[in-house]
């Protein structure tokens, strides 16, 4: 037996790149599956969310505008990472949740995998729903899709990994920015995730990711004027109608979805048609 | 030397107007209880009495729009919908002057815009949606695309049977049965449309047509017999609805306002640029969602442009709309009338400069000059709110990042325009634009191919092209 004191981690937020810690100075305690204490995250608050919005905004003109093919490379690199850390992850996974060996591996690969999907997916997605259109006229006239701009995201609670990167994933393949509230009761392996994210080439403030509670993050992410859209996968369906009635000041686009598709890329993105004259 | 253009009236006769009218339910017209009347705002005669439906009356609408769903119009194929879809395609090209007049009277517009543009390009939406009722699987929308069922559709006064075929070509074509509430003030061509679809044998119940005020938009946008919510309007109203269904299982698509820019950069060819510029903002009375309203111009031209642009509006004809000379007509609504005549009055009251050319309007009627507002700032209200009416703000910019970035701060993303002979430049524009359609080199320009629709508080979803059939079909359009 060793004597050797492990040496624990500090979970914090992932704001525009960094980890700070919740300006509010709030944490509440996550334990393990039989009780025990494991770590004591950060309970976001308003301002946290405005901050990480302030970051997504800005990150979100570079970032859409970075070529299709950078994109995946950087969500393909992401993948990369995170298969490296398999084993981190996965004991994570166990001890916050009580998951078999198995069907916490089972979970991590799928992500990793996940990943990879998305990935070949951003220098696809406009040819196949972008169209030429024929108008009646002497004009070049087409649509493409483009990204939204700054989405709001709550993941599911389970499964905390894979549900939280099936939804950044397909948001930010087109080129939006995304700030997303983790899992409340097993936020470990979201924030262990950011790492992945932070060494993985990726623009700083693409992809913001807090803690805390649901019922508080939500209705303040749809009241927020400078959020485009939100996916709401993760949120109780009792709150829906609230979300989208407070969405509605602002017209946000509010989605939620079962699993991953091609659907939840486009659901975020805006079709943009340019007519271009024709003529000497 | 001057010339004065002799009059060139067409002629109203052509139209059949009838001193009332009531409800268009299950094929058949029937009476209406309450009563208003429509009038022509150019004239301020009225034309004839519509009727206000009421909770019974939608009832009925969506009552007849069901049956025809579950009875007939679901179990018709593809290429059967899409032959009627034809016929009502040829019956409006065959009735098109009729048409046209009609909607120069019930709306002011000027008979040479609904004549060459309102009626033409809503033949076309039918013709063009016809040919897609058979094809919808190889719409890159799903292997089985399914319809939703009822739809509820609220059109706009500014473009009355245009924005009909917008919303019921598609509709229809994708095996949807409809509720349409046509705008108060310009509830005729509705009416008339109400009798193409009998005389192309429509199935009973497939199209209803009630007419009424928000009222009666409030009671369809609310009944629980509605799949999905097509409406096209105001932002304020358009939150409402958005509001409104949120609790529900509505499907719903909004076209709302704008504030567009029209960009010009330096190297922009004058002379043409300024006529995009009168198409931009004096098209239709400037009651046009996506009108170039805000007008952006590159320091170093920017005199040049305001100088041909005033000598320019100075040869804008304004007067009877039955005129076939006349570009500008009467603006829809007294209510219209007088919101135009307030934000106008702001743009004075914040330190704006409003030059209108000498003309004279007519003494009845509801009439306002075509105006622009130099020296706009984008803090001005009438830089940022949407006026609906012949007033252009004009602004400036030095550099092509500041234009974009004045262009862009705005709540609303419909439309943009940009002007410039480097294309590589007005691609950058475009691409760096955040609205959902941008013209280059030209303004206002509309097709049934060309999905249309905007970013932001302009609104959810596209009409037109592929991209305006997933508003109709499940599970494309929202989650």
């Amino acid at each position: 037996m060793s004597n050797r004191i492990d040496v624990k981690k500090t979970y914090k937020l992932f704001i525009n790149g960094s980890f700070p810690r919740s300006e509010s100075g709030r944490t509440y305690e996550v334990k393990t599956s039989k009780g025990a204490f494991l770590a004591n995250p950060c309970l976001a608050s308003r301002k946290d969310l405005r901050e990480a919005v302030v970051a997504a905004r800005a990150a979100h003109n570079g970032w859409s505008k970075a070529t299709a093919y950078n994109r995946g490379q950087i969500l393909y690199r992401i993948a990369e990472m995170l298969q490296a850390r398999t084993s981190e992850f996965i004991e994570e996974i166990m001890i916050t949740t009580g998951a078999t060996k198995v069907k916490a591996e089972k979970e991590v690969l799928q992500a990793v995998d996940t990943l990879v999907w998305y990935a070949g997916w951003s220098d696809k997605i406009s040819s196949l729903t972008g169209s030429n259109n024929p108008v009646a006229g002497p004009f070049y006239n087409f649509t493409i899709p483009e990204s939204m701009g700054v989405v709001a995201a709550v993941a599911p609670e389970n499964p905390s990994l894979l549900g939280l990167i099936e939804s950044i994933a397909p948001i930010i393949t087109s080129g939006n920015t995304v700030i997303i509230l983790a899992s409340t009761k097993a936020p470990l392996s979201a924030m262990s995730f950011a790492e992945v994210l932070a060494t993985s080439d990726l623009p700083a403030g693409v992809v913001n990711i807090l803690t805390g509670k649901k019922d508080e993050i939500a209705p303040w992410m749809a009241s927020h004027m400078d959020i485009d859209a939100m996916d709401i996968s993760g949120l109780s369906s009792k709150l829906t109608a609230e979300i989208k009635v407070a969405g509605a000041e602002n017209l946000k686009r509010v989605h939620s979805f079962k699993s991953a598709s091609a659907h939840r890329i486009t659901a975020f993105t805006e079709s943009k048609t340019i007519w271009h004259t024709i003529g000497v | 030397m001057s010339f004065e253009y002799a009059p060139a009236p067409e002629s109203g006769t052509i139209t059949n107007i009838k001193p009332k009218y009531g409800h268009f339910i299950g094929g058949k017209f029937v009476a209406g209880s309450k009563h208003f009347p429509t009038i022509n705002p150019a004239t301020e005669e009225i034309l004839s009495q519509i009727a206000l439906a009421g909770k019974s009356d939608v009832d009925a609408a969506v009552k007849a729009a069901r049956k025809a769903y579950n009875s007939t119009w679901s179990k018709t194929s593809g290429k059967e919908r899409g032959k009627y879809l034809f016929r009502i395609a040829r019956i409006l090209q065959e009735r098109a002057r009729e048409f046209a007049v009609l909607e120069t009277l019930d709306n002011g517009k000027p008979i040479r815009e609904s004549r060459d543009t309102d009626i033409p390009l809503a033949a076309a939406h039918f013709f063009y949606h016809a040919g897609w009722a058979d094809k919808l699987e190889y719409a890159g929308l799903g292997s089985s695309p399914k319809p939703l069922g009822v739809a509820g559709q609220i059109i706009p006064w500014n473009f009355p049977l245009l924005m009909l075929a917008w919303k019921v070509a598609p509709a229809l074509a994708t095996g949807n049965t409809v509720v349409l509430k046509p705008a108060e003030s310009t509830s005729l061509t509705a009416l008339l449309f109400a009798e193409v679809c009998q005389q192309a044998e429509l199935p009973a119940g497939v199209v209803n047509i009630v007419t009424g005020d928000g009222s009666t938009g409030a009671l369809i946008v609310n009944h629980p017999g509605i799949d999905k919510i097509a409406f096209t309007g105001s932002t304020e109203v358009g939150k409402i609805i958005a509001r409104s269904v949120a609790p529900t299982k509505k499907s719903v698509t909004l076209e709302l306002g704008g504030k567009g820019a029209n960009i010009v950069f330096e190297d922009a060819a004058i002379d043409e640029t300024v006529e995009g510029i009168i198409d931009g903002i004096f098209f239709n009375q400037g009651h046009v969602c996506c009108a170039g309203s805000r007008l952006l111009l590159q320091e170093n031209v920017a005199e040049e442009v305001l100088h041909k642009l005033k000598k320019r509006m100075e040869k804008i004809c304004v007067g009877d709309p039955l005129d076939k000379n006349t570009d500008v007509g009467a603006i829809n609504s007294k209510e219209q009338l007088a919101k135009i005549v307030e934000l106008a009055k702001v743009g004075d009251d914040e330190g704006g400069q409003r030059w209108s050319p000498a003309c004279d309007l007519p003494k009845k009627g509801y009439w306002f000059a075509p105006t622009i507002f130099t020296g706009v700032t984008s803090a001005h209200r009438i830089a940022r709110e949407e006026i609906f009416g012949p007033v252009l703000s004009v602004l400036t910019f030095r550099t092509p990042q500041e234009a974009i970035e004045k262009a862009n701060n705005t709540p609303f993303g419909l439309s943009a325009g940009v002007w410039g002979e480097k294309g590589s430049r007005t691609l950058w524009a475009a691409q760096h634009l955040r609205a959902g359609v941008i013209w280059t080199n030209s303004f206002n320009k509309f097709d049934p191919t060309s999905p249309f629709g905007g970013y932001k508080e302009s609104g959810w979803g596209r009409e037109g092209g592929r991209h305006g059939l997933a508003a109709y079909l499940k599970g494309v359009a929202g989650e």
